[in-house]
């Protein structure tokens, strides 16, 4: 009986230190391959149709995604400030709400979860079935560098798309509460442009909003990249690694997030 | 695809953050509310400055004509010293009253200019002496709240000697009625 629950507890004990090693592992080679990545991003600028390309899949693919859901972010946005300023009598400050709720957060952090739900889970399939097709084993035999040639022109096109994916989420939300607000509900046009011109500073909101969108850019692509690279070469090792990109890639934006926040905020 | 057609979409995808990200600073954002030319810069102390922020708007008759620069506290006097910057297209009187005002009943506070009548101007270095502080809303409150105390208690006091009270009631009356009765009219 006794030494069933010993048994028990050990086990218990033995699997948290696994996993522990294992995630304080997977930080480390994540960390060196970001290392590698940097110093062999010379030939994704050399060669820079191939960070274009990447551009390209990760951006301009996911311009849908996200004007259509910045735009109904913003129309929601501007419904239910709208709602609970009325009661205050100040309806006009609802292009302030709308404006400052999506550059200081939605605009990054949605932009982000988006980007690690539409272009990470590409990176990360990609990559892993060039592994399990062996076509980075075939790379390294012709002497080519597999992360000069296939990870470093697409962490520089993420880091690229980000923040103009972040800044276009920003302004078409921005149009969907004007769209709510101003024909709609009927505020007054100009109230609602010159309080939110009134505060909303460029530097204190927008270039952090920016600051934050690249942040983010930098950890989704990593880890999408990562998860790829790491995956075992096995239909299920890809689906796994998938997986655990959007998974990582939506906790680390939203704890960076309120990391960033902090440092930005000062009170 | 095409390698002319990614750099084609690639260059409107980029095209299209900039102009957002422009967007967002000209339209969204202060920068182009915040621009004024050329400033000169006036001091002024304050007792009590309230919760005036630096980069305030300093405003005459309701428009924007400068923002507070820079906000100090003088050891020596106990005051606060607040610089201001006026644009320089717009020249105030050397006697103009500088009062702290707030937008609202909760609102942000601003600096109010209201011109004198002197003929000579403000310069660059000048210091307004005629000043009104910030209204301290808690200030205000237990201002009231005293007045208050005091308007109940004499209430309770004439509660208390009905009598003496109807009396001086009665004397008071009589003693306007007299006051009339004596009027030359």
């Amino acid at each position: 009986m006794k030494s069933i629950l010993f048994n028990r507890l050990t086990k218990l004990l033995t699997g948290i230190g696994r996993r522990m090693i294992e995630r304080i592992w997977r930080l480390g080679a994540g960390a060196r391959l970001f290392f590698l990545t940097i110093v062999y991003s010379g030939e994704s600028f050399k060669r820079f149709h191939l960070t274009l390309r990447e551009v390209y899949f990760t951006g301009v693919m996911s311009l849908l995604i996200i004007i259509v859901s910045a735009f109904f972010v913003g129309m929601v946005l501007g419904l239910q400030g709208y709602n609970t300023l009325q009661k205050y009598g100040s309806s006009e400050a609802i292009g302030v709400l709308v404006a400052l709720s999506l550059v200081r957060e939605l605009g990054p952090v949605v932009t982000a979860l988006l980007f690690a739900g539409r272009a990470g889970t590409a990176i990360t399939a990609e990559i892993g079935l060039m592994k399990t097709t062996e076509q980075l084993s075939a790379m390294e035999m012709m002497a080519v560098n597999p992360i000069a040639r296939v990870v470093a022109p697409r962490f520089w096109a993420g880091v690229i798309s980000m923040p103009v994916l972040a800044a276009l989420f920003s302004m078409v939300g921005v149009l969907g509460g004007y769209i709510v607000a101003v024909p709609l509900i009927g505020v007054d046009d100009g109230a609602f442009w010159s309080q939110m011109q009134a505060n909303v500073d460029v530097r204190e909101d927008i270039i952090n909003g920016v600051i934050k969108s690249v942040v983010f850019g930098v950890a989704c692509t990593m880890i999408a990249l990562f998860e790829g690279f790491d995956a075992p070469p096995t239909a299920e090792g890809v689906s796994h690694a998938t997986t655990r990109t959007v998974v990582i890639s939506s906790l680390t934006v939203l704890g960076l997030d309120f990391v960033l926040t902090s440092f930005m905020i000062t009170v | 695809m095409d390698r002319t057609t990614i750099d084609l979409w690639v260059g409107v995808f980029v095209a299209l953050g900039v102009a957002a990200l422009l967007g967002l600073a000209m339209k969204v954002g202060n920068l182009t509310s915040s621009k004024i030319g050329d400033t000169y810069s006036v001091s002024a102390a304050f007792e009590n400055i309230g919760g005036l922020k630096p980069n305030a708007p300093v405003k005459s008759a309701g428009v924007v004509v400068g923002r507070v620069a820079d906000i100090r506290f003088d050891p020596k006097l106990y005051e606060a010293v607040v610089t201001i910057k006026i644009d320089e297209r717009y020249e105030f009187p050397k006697d103009t009253f500088a009062n702290i005002y707030t937008a609202g009943l909760l609102g942000e506070q601003y600096v109010g200019l209201e011109a004198g009548g002197e003929d000579e101007v403000l310069k660059n270095g000048d210091k307004i002496t005629q000043t009104q502080d910030a209204v301290v809303l808690e200030k205000m409150i237990s201002q009231f709240l005293y007045n208050k105390a005091s308007e109940t208690n004499s209430e309770d006091g004439t509660k208390d000697s009905k009598s003496g009270t109807q009396s001086s009631e009665k004397k008071s009356g009589g003693a306007t009625s007299t006051e009339l009765g004596d009027a030359p009219f």
